[in-house]
């Protein structure tokens, strides 16, 4: 009985932060639909729209990549909306609760053990980065001059995939925001975030490296390739991918160990 | 049922990084269910260590500390149900309005939508805040985001409110009404655990008072008691022009009755005696030699417990 009145206030307890977050979150809803939009959007419009009328001749890059160009940045530009609103949407409150006006004390007065805080965290950023990554679907059969169509057949496994990525995203940006002050986190982005999605398989297929071995294996101890390659093979499994057994193995044992990291690190920083 | 609704046992704090710093070194304290409680002592002392261990934002090197029966180190969780914090800064939310930080405040205490918005109001009205409910903190002054952390603190109606240096910062008249709101705590029944290195604040609010300095307490006692048995004494504090050859003068007052010490201080003299009597003229005289600039008297207080006690200022 005592058990089961502990577990009501538990939730109780997690839903109020995260109503909390909701409220914030719903004040500057605009900012946020911009910040999760512009990225994609321009990318979409200029690699599958732009060049593509422009015609191969003016640029040699969308004679390369070809009409299917947009169905391979579909899921890849999913993952980059994850990865960055994951990041982002954790790691900057965190680093401002963290700083002068230590407002983390408001937050660990919720009477939660530490590591369901950081659990709040991370699970509402997972679904802001949801609907980012699903906000790419339209606009990638809106804005390109030839419309990819999201081949959805595996339900289950789509599911899995944007969970599995989002909890990912969110647990680095909990590392992030408890180990790195708010004066660095731009640095952060740029040298570490930046770097990791270029070379993250979200502007080609993994597959497709092939013909540059060293870089095939090197890019496996990046998560967010298993990030591209599990959207791949759940929405456009049409281009070739990894095998998704391969793909949430590497999700799972990301998260799990960012996700650690991430805690250790909060919980270092809460307590004394 | 436990009387005893704050159990502070051994308890020890030591920092160990490039310097070994022993933050406490073996607290021990029990508060009554309902009592003021405070904690005197200067910057440093170990009293918002205390009050970090007690609220489960630090972990203790040893000891323990149980609030009505919970040990705060193993039920972290649980404790903080029971425990509100005045923290020392303003460590409000700021993305909300002054409302909103009591009603998300209680929504996280497990109240419904409509039991936290009634909570809320009451409490604005309460701490007459309801003109502001619409301000975010960033627009408040130090005051006014004073009676904000309060209301929070209270608004899951803990059993114990930890004020941790309530006073700084706050202009006279803010402190005023601060006592009188803490003063009126007592009637909802709550427990009151404040640390302050103001000597009026533990001498006019609290119920018992701890002296405590370098980790440890060093006396405990309602201010009354404490001033009885160790600072029924009157210190004067004479700046003299000329500091030379002082001895025969200092050989002079301690022999006076009623004088317990006098002892050569950096501007001139400080006499410790247990009565005034009488003795004002005589210093005056006996300091002629050496230019009396200036005279100060301070009367029995916990401010000369504390000198006495540790031999130093409370404010140095």
């Amino acid at each position: 009985m005592a058990a089961a009145y502990g577990s009501v206030f538990f939730l109780k307890a997690f839903w109020g932060l995260f109503l909390r977050d909701l409220r914030v979150l719903m004040r500057e809803l605009m900012p946020f639909l911009l910040r999760v939009g512009m990225q994609p959007l321009l990318f979409l419009f200029v690699f599958t729209f732009i060049l593509p009328r422009i015609g191969g001749s003016a640029n040699p890059m969308t004679a390369a990549a070809g009409a299917s160009f947009g169905t391979i940045l579909l899921p890849g530009l999913m993952a980059v909306a994850i990865m960055f609103t994951g990041i982002a949407s954790v790691a900057l409150p965190l680093s401002t609760e963290f700083g002068i006006t230590r407002e983390i004390d408001d937050r660990v007065m919720c009477p939660l053990p530490l590591w369901a805080v950081a659990l709040e965290k991370v699970s509402f950023s997972a679904m802001q980065s949801i609907i980012g990554a699903l906000l790419v679907i339209p606009m990638a059969y809106y804005v390109p001059a030839v419309p990819v169509r999201a081949d959805i057949h595996n339900w289950p496994l789509l599911a899995l995939v944007m969970v599995l990525s989002s909890l990912l995203a969110g647990s680095m940006g909990l590392a992030i925001g408890s180990m790195v002050p708010p004066k660095q986190i731009g640095l952060i982005f740029s040298i570490i975030l930046v770097p990791i999605t270029f070379l993250g398989c979200v502007y080609y297929s993994w597959s497709g490296l092939d013909k540059i071995p060293w870089l095939q294996i090197a890019v496996l101890f990046n998560p967010i390739v298993y990030m591209s390659e599990g959207l791949r093979a759940s929405v456009t499994p049409s281009i070739a991918h990894m095998p998704w057994w391969a793909i949430l193995v590497a999700l799972v044992f990301f998260s799990a160990a960012l996700g650690k990291l991430g805690l250790r690190g909060f919980l270092k920083r809460v307590l004394s | 049922m436990t009387l005893l609704i704050v159990e502070i046992e051994a308890l020890t704090k030591i920092y160990e990084s490039k310097l070994r710093v022993v933050a406490l070194d073996g607290i021990d304290l029990e508060l009554h269910q309902g009592e003021i409680f405070g904690l005197l002592g200067p910057n440093g002392a170990g009293k918002t260590t205390t009050i970090s261990i007690a609220t489960t934002r630090a972990l203790p090197t040893s000891g323990a500390v149980r609030i009505d029966g919970i040990d705060v180190v193993r039920q972290p969780a649980q404790a903080r149900r029971l425990i509100g914090v005045v923290p020392q800064f303003n460590t409000l939310d700021r993305s909300l309005t002054v409302y909103e930080n009591v009603y998300f405040h209680c929504r996280y205490f497990g109240f419904s939508h409509a039991q936290a918005k009634a909570r809320s109001l009451e409490l604005l009205e309460q701490f007459m805040l309801s003109e502001r409910k619409a301000t975010y903190p960033t627009q408040l002054s130090g005051g006014l985001a004073q009676r904000v952390q309060i209301a929070r603190a209270i608004a899951h109606r803990p059993k114990v409110l930890f004020l941790d240096e309530p006073s700084a910062g706050l202009d006279p008249q803010s402190r005023m009404a601060m006592w009188t709101a803490v003063e009126g705590l007592r009637k909802e029944g709550i427990t009151v655990l404040l640390t302050t290195h103001y000597m009026e604040e533990a001498d006019t609010l609290s119920d018992r008072v701890a002296v405590i300095d370098y980790g440890r307490v060093l006396a405990l006692g309602s201010p009354e008691k404490l001033k009885q048995t160790f600072g029924a004494e009157t210190i004067f504090d004479l700046k003299l022009k000329s500091l030379d050859a002082l001895e025969p003068v200092i050989a002079t007052l301690q022999a006076l009755a009623g004088v317990t010490s006098a002892e050569a201080t950096a501007e001139g003299l400080r006499v410790i005696a247990s009565t005034s009597d009488g003795l004002l003229p005589t210093l005056v005289q006996a300091t002629a030699s050496h230019g009396l600039r200036d005279l100060a008297i301070t009367e029995p207080s916990l401010e000369t417990v504390f000198i006495r006690l540790t031999g130093r200022d409370l404010r140095e």
